[in-house]
């Protein structure tokens, strides 16, 4: 019947509208992701003629000789990050293993709860606390109680200002613990029962069945989460930023002052002058941007690795 | 109706009107454990009521029952493993070589009390890490690779790994896993050995090994199965004990149970009538 | 026991508490936050600070009332942007898309969730900044909403596809299109976890700085429309912190007080919606 027909297809097409209106919005998504790698690219060329990989080996940074150089900046994210990994990782696995093995289920979920609000702190805040809680105690305790006896351990040489590469692993530090607890806890909560029973049946106490068989049945994913903790403090910008002393310098003690990739672009991008200056901050930003991709898959990889492991049957 | 320490066995069957309270002494077998008067709660809910027993020293002992009977819940009781849940809650006495398990260390007791559970669950480990675990925690350090041929050969298992002990246990198969977690329940030498229905989750084929297994086991160490399958009862164990919603209603020697039930609810059971 | 055993008991206990004091030290760091925050920036906090303008150098007082009105702006342009986008783009993962193409859309959806901020910052800087040669709260939006879109997206996906087929099933056998149905009934079944993670996006875009460092980059006075830079709470703290004026950092932890107070209601809101709240409407 005509008219019956006419109004299924006026049904079926506002079901296709919907389909490539949504499509659209989909597809923006994908466009938006690959524009601005593009962007990245292309913004970041003068440099990548000029320097090449070279840029990668130089420690000049010097914007009045228009010659400029990554490494100090690679090395200040590196240390940074290894410092508040040494520090993020024993702390967040131990309080991982509290939430998830010994904890009641109430208590852990109400401590979870906290752990999620201590991720939501934005940067500038823990670099606010930085500043005026971190600085003043790396000066005036931290750096006393290292440096006088082991002072002459090239990691703890030299005075201190208060800010530096220790001060912004430790910041960085309080800021990744919530990301390895959180994934960590999940891990471990879908490690089979069995397992742990299995180890008690043997004659385990607590702390063996939980550290030589649970953990590393998970230690996949709890890998995984470390990855993500390492993700975000390369990314970390404000925090670092203002604890960490803006000195392009590659320094071997903790107490000296540095930079990293993320706090050299937040300072200097909009006083760069020239387009060599400002595309060497876009090619560090590219720089960053890879290493935060290729960390973030695999943590993801790995994560996924481990959930499954838990739900497999044995043969 | 009770055994006393260290003296015969004797037979339980619970006295109900109309029935005769049969009573025969093996006075030749000494105990291994002791179960008596215990009750088992989880929260508020009874699960075993007065459950008195005992496991004959190096025989299997086995308990049948339909599923929810509370059979495996008791079996869980004599090695403690009923603590790993907070809110579970046991009444009476439970004794091993005549001295109460509830008031001794729960670790010490769980190296003489081993399990092998109904899934295999081998850890994440190779095949010789894996038995090796035990002797490891408890200090040993020499002599642990022939101590995991030995194991491995009284599971069976030795000829189809010895090739490839530092293989991952998952590679092996559900019956070979489950041969290899007895292996590891030997391994730390437990006076008792408790499996609770080790062959559900297996083929016909790997049941059959296991089962012959047992048999040779016991003059090693006393066994005590949890089984939902009659014949397998009947055919590996020396004693066995029906239990029904909580209750042991009959404990006998297993020709005589399957042959000449005492009580009326048995003979239902292993005729198929429920369960 | 042996000695051994006592020594293995002794360090199971040892060990089990450390991991308990580890919990307890991380947990503590969110409230030590919290005291230090309310304590330097509780005396700070007053009806000035809400409703006057930031005053010159040297002199005491005033407020950041353009950087409240600055964040608000941004936030609620950068929710017009972004929002929309993850939640028709969620639409159509859940309810049309096909597996590989609903696989490459949200690849890229986590790859963007990835990036570094300050990157989205370089990045809105080119393609906002750049074109129009000058720092707006439109290219501050642009950044801020670039970061909702993952979150938005992947949690309207989830919310959607957890809705039961009972329900859908229910609304077709009734002669409803698709559209219809998602829109009379599988969305309005799944709004509560949507509108969860829309909060739970804000939240984290309200306290972000770097992005708009060069983008929305800073006033220290109103910025009228839409096309001029703008002062934004996050932006204040760090330029004030990092000054050398005294005053200048009682500002600051005035600020964070508020930004922070402001982020951690919307969580705990959030959290609460989803929590008391079951996705789908009982009958």
């Amino acid at each position: 019947m005509a008219g019956s027909r006419s109004f299924l297809s006026r049904l079926r097409d506002g079901d296709e509208i919907a389909r490539l209106v949504t499509f659209l919005f989909a597809a923006s998504v994908v466009l938006i992701t690959v524009l601005l790698v593009y962007e990245l690219w292309i913004d970041s060329a003068l440099p990548r003629q000029k320097f090449g990989l070279h840029f990668f080996v130089t420690t000049v940074w010097d914007p009045v000789l228009d010659q400029y150089g990554a490494l100090p900046f690679v090395y200040g994210t590196l240390v940074t990050s290894a410092v508040a990994l040494l520090i993020a990782v024993p702390l967040g696995i131990g309080a991982s293993i509290f939430l998830a093995e010994l904890a009641p289920a109430r208590i852990s979920d109400t401590l979870q709860f906290f752990i999620d609000l201590l991720a939501a702190v934005p940067s500038v805040i823990y670099g606010l606390l930085g500043i005026f809680i971190v600085v003043p105690i790396m000066r005036e305790v931290i750096y006393p109680v290292l440096n006088k006896p082991l002072g002459f351990l090239p990691i703890f040489k030299g005075p201190s200002y208060g800010v530096g590469f220790l001060t912004a692993g430790i910041v960085l530090a309080i800021m990744v613990i919530p990301y390895i607890i959180s994934v960590s806890r999940e891990v471990l909560l879908s490690v089979p029962r069995d397992q742990r029973e299995a180890a008690l049946a043997l004659g385990s106490t607590r702390w063996e069945s939980t550290w030589k068989v649970v953990v590393p049945f998970a230690k996949t994913g709890i890998m995984g989460s470390v990855f993500l903790a390492l993700a975000r403090a390369l990314g970390e910008t404000m925090a670092v930023t203002m604890v960490i002393g803006n000195t392009p310098q590659i320094a071997a003690s903790l107490f000296a002052p540095g930079y990293s990739i993320a706090a050299v672009i937040a300072n200097e991008f909009t006083e760069a002058t020239g387009d060599l200056y400002l595309q060497s901050l876009i090619e560090l930003g590219l720089v960053l941007f890879l290493l935060t991709f290729v960390l973030n898959g695999m943590a993801r990889l790995l994560i996924i690795v481990t959930t499954q492991k838990g739900s497999k049957v044995t043969n | 109706m009770e055994a006393s320490p260290n003296q015969g066995i004797s037979v339980n069957v619970a006295a109900t009107a109309g029935s005769a309270a049969t009573r025969e002494n093996f006075a030749s077998i000494p105990l291994r454990m002791r179960v008596s008067k215990v009750d088992f709660y989880y929260g508020s809910k009874q699960i075993l009521f007065n459950v008195n027993m005992g496991i004959a020293d190096k025989r299997v002992t086995a308990l049948i029952g339909p599923s929810g009977c509370g059979k495996s819940t008791l079996l869980r009781t004599l090695n403690r493993m009923h603590e790993t849940f907070s809110n579970s809650r046991l009444e009476g006495e439970i004794q091993l070589d005549g001295q109460n398990i509830l008031a001794q260390d729960v670790t010490s007791l769980r190296r003489r009390v081993g399990m092998v559970f109904q899934r295999p669950n081998p850890f994440p480990k190779s095949i010789f890490d894996n038995i090796a675990y035990g002797p490891r925690i408890n200090g040993m350090k020499g002599a642990i690779a022939e101590l995991v041929e030995k194991s491995l050969r009284h599971a069976a298992l030795w000829d189809e790994v010895k090739d490839h002990l530092h293989k991952s246990a998952y590679e092996l198969s559900g019956g070979q896993q489950q041969r290899l977690c007895i292996a590891r329940a030997l391994a730390v030498e437990p006076e008792v050995l408790l499996l609770d229905e080790p062959c559900s989750a297996l083929d016909p084929i790997s049941t059959a090994k296991i089962e012959e297994l047992l048999v040779e086991l016991k003059s090693l160490t006393t066994i005590a199965i949890v089984t939902h399958n009659m014949q397998q009862a009947a055919r590996v164990s020396d004693f066995t004990g029906f239990f029904l919603t909580g209750q042991m209603i009959e404990f006998n020697p297993t020709p005589q149970l399957f042959t000449t039930p005492g009580d009326p609810r048995t003979e239902a059971y292993i005729t198929g009538r429920f369960g | 026991m042996s000695v051994r055993l006592r020594w293995r008991k002794f360090v199971s206990n040892f060990m089990l508490t450390m991991t308990g004091v580890c919990a307890v030290v991380s947990v503590a760091a969110l409230f030590f936050i919290l005291g230090y925050l309310v304590y330097n920036g509780g005396t700070s906090v007053n009806w000035a600070f809400f409703t006057q303008l930031p005053k010159p150098v040297g002199e005491t007082g005033g407020g950041m009332a353009n950087a409240i009105v600055g964040s608000a702006k941004l936030l609620l342009a950068a929710s017009l942007f972004g929002v929309p986008i993850g939640f028709f783009g969620g639409i159509y993962l859940a309810e049309f898309s096909g597996a590989k193409v609903a696989g490459v859309v949200r690849y890229a959806a986590d790859l963007l969730n990835g990036v570094p901020s300050i990157v989205i910052g370089i990045f809105a800087y080119s393609m906002v900044v750049l074109p129009f040669k000058h720092f707006s709260t439109l290219a501050g939006s642009f950044a801020l909403g670039l970061m909702m879109i993952p979150i938005t997206l992947r949690s309207t996906e989830e919310f959607l596809n957890g809705v039961p087929r009972t329900l859908r099933e229910g609304a077709m056998a009734l002669g409803a299109s698709k559209w219809k149905t998602i829109t009379t009934v599988i969305v309005p079944a799944a709004y509560r976890g949507i509108l969860t993670a829309i909060l739970l996006a804000l939240a984290r875009v309200a306290g972000e700085a770097a992005p708009l460092l060069f983008t929305a980059f800073g006033n220290r006075f109103w910025s009228p429309g839409w096309g001029q830079p703008t002062a934004s709470l996050p932006e204040m703290i760090f330029r004030y912190a990092g000054s050398p004026y005294e005053d200048w950092h009682r500002e600051a932890w005035a600020a964070g007080l508020v930004l922070l107070g402001f982020i951690l209601i919307i969580n705990i809101l959030a959290r609460t919606i989803l929590s008391r709240g079951i996705a789908v409407p009982r009958s």
